[in-house]
C-alpha cells in the first residue's frame, strides 16, 4: 500500500466555530492506481489532499487521524523532512494552470529548481532533464520553449509545464487538484490521457481531486465520493457508475444530462450543503435525500463495508451507527 | 501585462525573452516629463561625480575679502557671509544630498522589505506584532521622530542617513506585506512549496521578485523624500556638520539675509526643488510604465 489515509480529521478555527472540513476520513491509494476522490465544493476534498501535502496553514489544523506513505506517518514528520518528501516522493499539480507558475522566471528555472532540490545533478544535467519532461509531457520543439517565461504559453501548455515540474522527480504519487477545471474540453481530454499515459510508463499513482464524473469515469480505477467532510461511498469505477449504492452519489449521477432523455429540466439535489458548522445531528445529507428515514435524522450511518468490497455510509445498506 | 505580451510573443518575442524591459522603457519613452526627469538626474549624478573637479573654488575656503558678493562672472552664484563660492558649494552638496538621499532609501528599503514580508507570508500574530510596531512609528511626525534620533545619534553624515532611513521603513514594510499578501495567494507560491522549498526561498525567490516594479517605484519617489529630508536637518543645523556643504544647511545659514543677499538662498534652494522635481517626474514615469493597466 502506498498510501493510507485513516481517520482523518481536519479542522479550521473560524470566528463562529470549529469547521470539521475533513471528518474522520480513510482511504488507501495502490501503487500504480489512480483513486479519485469525488464531491462538491466544500465537501472536504481539496483539504484533504492538502493534509497529505502537509500543506495546511492557519488557522487550519490536522486535529487527528494518520497519513503513512510507504508506511510512515506524513504527520509525524518535521518541517525539514516533509520539504524533502515534498516535490521528490510526492507532487502535485493545481487547478489555474494561468497563476500556477512563477511569471519572473523562465520555464527552465522552474522545472530545473526541482531537480536541483532533491537530487544531486548539476545544472546541466537539471536542464536535459527539464528538456526531457518537456518532450514527455508533449510540448514541441522543447529545446526552445524552456527559455519560455509562462506568459509566452497557452493555458495547455502552462499545465503541461505543471505535470513536467511535478514528474521531474519521479514521484511515486501525484496529487492532482481539479488539474482539467480551467481547461477547454479538447485540452482536458489531452491532459487527462498525458496523466495516464505517464501513470503507465512511470508507474506512478495519482490521487485525483475532481467534482467532474466525466473525468472520474474516464481515467479512475477507484473513486471516493465525499460528502461534508465524510467519505459517503467507495467503489470501483465499474461499481460505482452500474450501480450507485449511496443515494448522494445516485443524485449526482442522475445530475448528469444524457443524450437519449428529453427533459424539460435537468435533475438536481434538491436544498444546499448544510452549514459545516452546525452539521445536522443524524446523516448530514438527511435534509436533502429522497429516501430520508426517521433514524437518518437521529444517526450518523457507520461506513460499513458491502459483499462486493465497496463502502457505502447509509442506513439503506448497512443498520450499522457511527461510533458504536 | 499578460494580455498585452501574450499578443506579440509569437515571433521575435521568443528569441528575445529580455522583452519586458524592453516594454517598460518603450512606454516611459513616451512619458516627456519622465524622460526630462531621468536627464535631470543623470546631471545631478555627473555633478555629484564631478563636481569637486567643475567646481572654481574650494568649496570650504572662506574668503572674509568677499562676503556676499552678487552674482557675476568670477562667481556665478555669488559668494555667502563667509565669503564662501556659492556656486562651488552648491556643487559640492549634490554628492551629500543624492548619496544621503540613495543611503537612506536603500536602509530603509533593507529593513522595510524583510519585515514586510516576513509579516505579509507569515501571516497571525507576527503580522500583527510587526504591523503595529510599524503604526506606531507612523504615528510620530517623520521629521520629529528624525529629530529625535538625531539627537539620540549625535551628529554626522552617517547618522543622518540611519534617521531619514529609519523613518521611512513602515511605508516600505507596508507596501511590501500588501503586495506579498496578494501575490502569495497565487497558485505559484503553493506549487513553490509543493517542490520542496523552504519558507525562506519562497519568501525570497519566488514572492520578492514579483513585487518588485512596486517597491522601485517607491524607492525613485523615496529619493526624493529623503532628500528633502537631509535639506529639512540641515536647515534645523542637525544633519552634516559645517564647514561641509549641504543644500538644506546653506539654506538655513543664509535665512537671515533673505532680503539683502537673496541669492544666498536661490541657488541652494533651486538645486533642492530640481532634484526633488526629477526625481518625482521620474518616478511616476515608472510607476505609470510598470503598472500594466496603464500600458494600452
Amino acid at each position: 500500500m502506498l498510501l493510507e489515509v485513516k481517520d482523518l480529521e481536519t479542522e479550521f478555527k473560524v470566528k463562529r466555530g470549529t469547521v470539521k472540513a475533513v471528518n474522520g476520513v480513510s482511504f488507501e491509494v495502490d501503487k500504480g492506481e489512480i483513486l479519485a476522490v469525488v464531491g462538491e465544493s466544500g465537501s472536504g476534498k481539496s483539504v484533504t489532499s492538502l493534509s497529505v501535502m502537509g500543506l495546511i496553514r492557519d488557522p487550519g489544523r490536522v486535529a487527528g487521524g494518520e497519513i503513512l506513505f510507504n508506511g510512515e506517518n506524513l504527520l509525524k514528520k518535521s518541517t525539514k523532512e516533509m520539504q524533502a518528501v515534498r516535490g521528490d516522493k510526492i507532487s502535485m499539480i493545481f487547478q489555474e494552470p494561468m497563476t500556477s507558475l512563477n511569471p519572473v522566471y523562465r520555464v527552465k528555472d522552474q522545472i530545473m529548481e526541482t531537480i536541483l532540490t532533491h537530487t544531486t545533478m548539476n545544472k546541466k544535467e537539471a536542464l536535459k532533464r527539464a528538456i526531457e519532461m518537456l518532450d514527455l509531457v508533449g510540448i514541441p520543439a522543447p529545446e526552445q520553449r524552456v527559455n519560455d517565461y509562462p506568459h509566452q504559453m497557452s493555458g495547455g501548455m502552462r499545465q503541461r509545464v505543471m505535470i513536467a515540474m511535478a514528474l521531474a522527480c519521479d514521484p511515486e504519487l501525484l496529487i492532482a487538484d481539479e488539474p482539467t477545471t480551467a481547461l477547454d474540453v479538447t485540452i482536458q481530454a489531452q491532459i487527462l490521457d498525458l496523466i495516464n499515459r505517464l501513470r503507465e510508463k512511470l508507474g506512478m499513482a495519482v490521487l485525483l481531486i475532481t467534482h467532474d464524473l466525466g473525468v472520474v469515469a474516464e481515467t479512475a480505477d477507484k473513486v471516493v465520493v465525499m460528502y461534508c467532510g465524510r467519505v459517503v461511498e467507495q467503489a470501483t469505477v465499474e461499481q460505482l457508475f452500474t450501480k450507485p449504492l449511496h443515494p448522494y452519489t445516485q443524485g449526482l449521477l442522475d445530475s448528469i444530462p444524457k443524450m437519449d432523455e428529453d427533459r424539460e429540466r435537468l435533475y438536481m439535489i434538491k436544498g444546499i450543503v448544510p452549514d459545516p458548522i452546525h452539521l445536522p445531528k443524524g446523516c448530514s445529507f438527511a435534509d436533502r435525500c429522497d429516501k430520508c428515514m426517521e433514524k437518518c435524522r437521529e444517526h450518523m450511518p457507520k461506513l460499513s463495508v458491502t459483499e462486493d468490497g465497496r463502502k457505502v455510509r447509509c442506513f439503506l445498506v448497512s443498520d450499522e451507527v457511527e461510533g458504536e | 501585462m499578460r494580455k498585452k505580451q501574450q499578443v506579440q510573443t509569437t515571433g521575435e518575442a521568443l528569441e528575445k525573452p529580455e522583452s519586458q524591459i524592453r516594454v517598460m522603457w518603450d512606454t516611459l519613452k513616451k512619458n516627456k516629463a519622465a524622460v526630462a526627469g531621468l536627464v535631470v538626474i543623470l546631471f545631478f549624478l555627473f555633478l555629484a561625480v564631478m563636481g569637486d573637479w567643475l567646481a572654481p573654488y574650494d568649496p570650504e575656503y572662506s574668503d572674509m575679502g568677499h562676503t556676499f558678493v552678487a552674482p557675476c562672472r568670477d562667481y556665478y552664484f555669488g559668494t555667502d557671509q563667509l565669503g564662501r563660492d556659492i556656486f562651488s558649494r552648491v556643487l559640492s552638496g549634490t554628492k551629500i544630498s543624492l548619496f544621503v538621499g540613495v543611503a537612506a532609501v536603500a536602509y530603509s528599503l533593507l529593513i522595510g522589505t524583510v519585515l514586510g514580508s516576513v509579516a505579509g507570508y507569515f501571516g497571525g500574530k507576527v503580522d500583527s506584532f510587526i504591523m503595529r510596531c510599524m503604526d506606531i512609528m507612523l504615528s510620530i511626525p517623520s521629521i520629529l521622530l528624525a529629530i529625535t534620533l538625531m539627537a539620540a545619534l549625535g551628529k554626522g553624515l552617517d547618522k543622518a542617513i540611519i534617521a531619514i532611513g529609519t523613518v521611512s521603513i513602515p511605508e516600505y514594510a507596508r507596501i511590501v506585506r500588501s503586495s506579498i499578501l496578494s501575490v502569495k495567494e497565487n497558485d505559484y507560491v503553493a506549487a513553490a512549496k509543493v517542490v520542496g522549498n523552504s519558507d525562506r526561498r519562497i519568501i525570497f525567490h519566488h514572492i520578492l521578485p514579483n513585487v518588485v516594479s512596486s517597491i522601485v517605484v517607491r524607492a525613485t519617489l523615496g529619493i526624493s523624500t529623503a532628500i528633502l529630508d537631509t535639506a529639512a536637518l540641515g536647515f534645523l543645523g542637525m544633519g552634516v556638520q559645517p564647514p561641509m556643504a549641504e543644500w538644506g544647511d546653506m539654506l538655513g545659514r543664509a535665512r537671515t539675509y533673505i532680503f539683502s543677499a537673496p541669492y544666498t538662498l536661490i541657488f541652494p534652494g533651486l538645486a533642492i526643488t530640481l532634484a526633488v522635481l526629477a526625481f518625482n517626474l521620474f518616478g511616476d514615469g515608472l510607476r505609470d510604465a510598470l503598472d500594466p493597466k496603464e500600458r494600452v
